[in-house]
């Protein structure tokens, strides 16, 4: 179907049918005309549709989350309490005191980001939110100002979201799915870009903490 | 090299089951009430997950209306002279926009240019790398800092937003010097 007779199938919410007027010219008997029925106002309808579907996606996606957070969360549980993240939290000491200078060192929340950052460097998305989130709420029990972000949480967030990827999951299984000849030919590139990636999002977190615009407010804070 | 490949893919196979069985034995073993612990941290999950939902919202609907009022493929047509500059090509444009925003959106992106033009072509690797290398940054905010209430997130999304830039410069180089 022409792009044009898509937009108006859209702007009357018709999943089908279009209905159109069949016209004759009245001097020629060999010819016919379709003429459909103008339609207006297509960028605000798809505005509000792509509003109120999105309102209702954000709900979806959270309840989603719930029962793989309450798995992971109560497998995390068991490991802070068996003292495996306390271990975990040791090893990798020489690295978190670096990055966390203002996180004590044997602090839950190393454990829950190590976890979490393990997590993503496999491409194990679903598991990684539970132990980020975890981070994130043992992080904040170290906040002095509610509500405002501390530089630890930056950081992490910057690691987290620039995470150096061995397994690009989800990018694989698309290529796959689209016929790509060697599918996992991308996990070289990913890697060595996601590396570079973490490297400028640690440097560019640890500036910007400095500047004073991005200074914690007392008064805001309080 | 494919031997490494085929282990990374093995553990990331196998880390789920290993994991949980591994944390659930160690902890039977130093005698933790396993039970127990999983009931009462799994209580949580449940808290963060509603809590999230007005932040999600908040970011998601403002995203869904910049793309469907047309306003991001203004932006790329005006970016286009600056990336032209960099040599950075035009059809992975809506990719490198998408992917801090969206999640969904970049792989409905990514499908579409693989498929326009080819897994194994320059844009299609270049696309699958941009894809594969990051996360949706705006996601992530939304999600990890409305766990805990935090409303001021100063220097996240800056730090965030250049992270990603650099990741589209480093795949743009790394897709040019291993492949093309």
């Amino acid at each position: 179907m022409p792009p044009i007779l898509v937009t108006v199938q859209e702007a009357i919410g018709s999943d089908g049918a279009i209905p159109c007027r069949i016209l004759s010219d009245s001097g020629r008997s060999d010819l016919l005309y379709l003429s459909f029925s103008p339609v207006r106002f297509v960028y605000l309808k798809r505005i509000t549709n792509a509003a109120l579907d999105a309102a209702a996606l954000a709900v979806k996606i959270a309840l989603g989350l719930i029962g793989i957070m309450a798995l992971w969360l109560g497998v995390m549980k068991v490991a802070e309490e068996a003292g495996i993240i306390a271990i975990i939290a040791r090893a990798v000491r020489p690295i978190t005191t670096r990055l966390f200078s203002d996180i004590p060192d044997d602090h839950p929340a190393i454990g829950a980001m190590i976890m979490n950052i393990s997590a993503n460097m496999l491409g194990l998305g679903n598991a990684a939110t539970p132990f980020g989130l975890k981070a994130m709420e043992e992080l904040n029990k170290l906040n002095k100002h509610a509500g405002t972000a501390t530089n630890a949480m930056v950081t992490f967030l910057a690691l987290n979201t620039s995470c150096v990827t061995l397994v690009p999951a989800t990018a694989i299984a698309v290529r796959a799915a689209s016929g790509s000849s060697d599918p996992a030919v991308i996990i070289g590139t990913t890697f060595l870009t996601s590396l570079v990636a973490t490297v400028f999002a640690v440097i560019f977190a640890k500036v910007f903490q400095r500047l004073s615009v991005f200074r914690v407010r007392e008064k805001e804070a309080a | 090299m494919s031997i490494l490949r085929e282990i990374v893919t093995i553990i990331s196979v196998l880390a789920i089951p290993g994991l949980i069985l591994f944390f659930l034995v160690y902890g039977q073993f130093k005698r933790i009430r396993v039970y127990e612990a999983m009931v009462e941290g799994g209580k949580e999950g449940f808290t963060i997950a509603v809590k999230i939902i007005p932040y999600l919202v908040a970011m998601l609907v403002g995203i869904a209306i910049f793309r469907a009022s047309g306003a991001m493929d203004f932006l790329i047509t005006g970016l286009q002279p600056l990336t032209d500059l960099i040599g950075f090509p035009a059809e992975a444009m809506p990719m490198a926009l998408m992917r801090p925003l969206s999640g969904s959106g970049s792989l409905g992106i990514m499908s579409e240019i693989l498929k326009t033009y080819g897994p194994d072509s320059f844009i299609g690797v270049l696309t699958s790398t941009l894809m594969g290398s990051t996360e949706t940054t705006f996601y992530v905010l939304a999600v990890y800092f409305g766990a805990v209430n935090v409303r001021n997130t100063r220097h996240a999304l800056p730090t965030g937003l250049l992270a990603d830039f650099a990741s589209f410069l480093a795949a743009l180089f790394f897709v040019k010097l291993l492949f093309f």
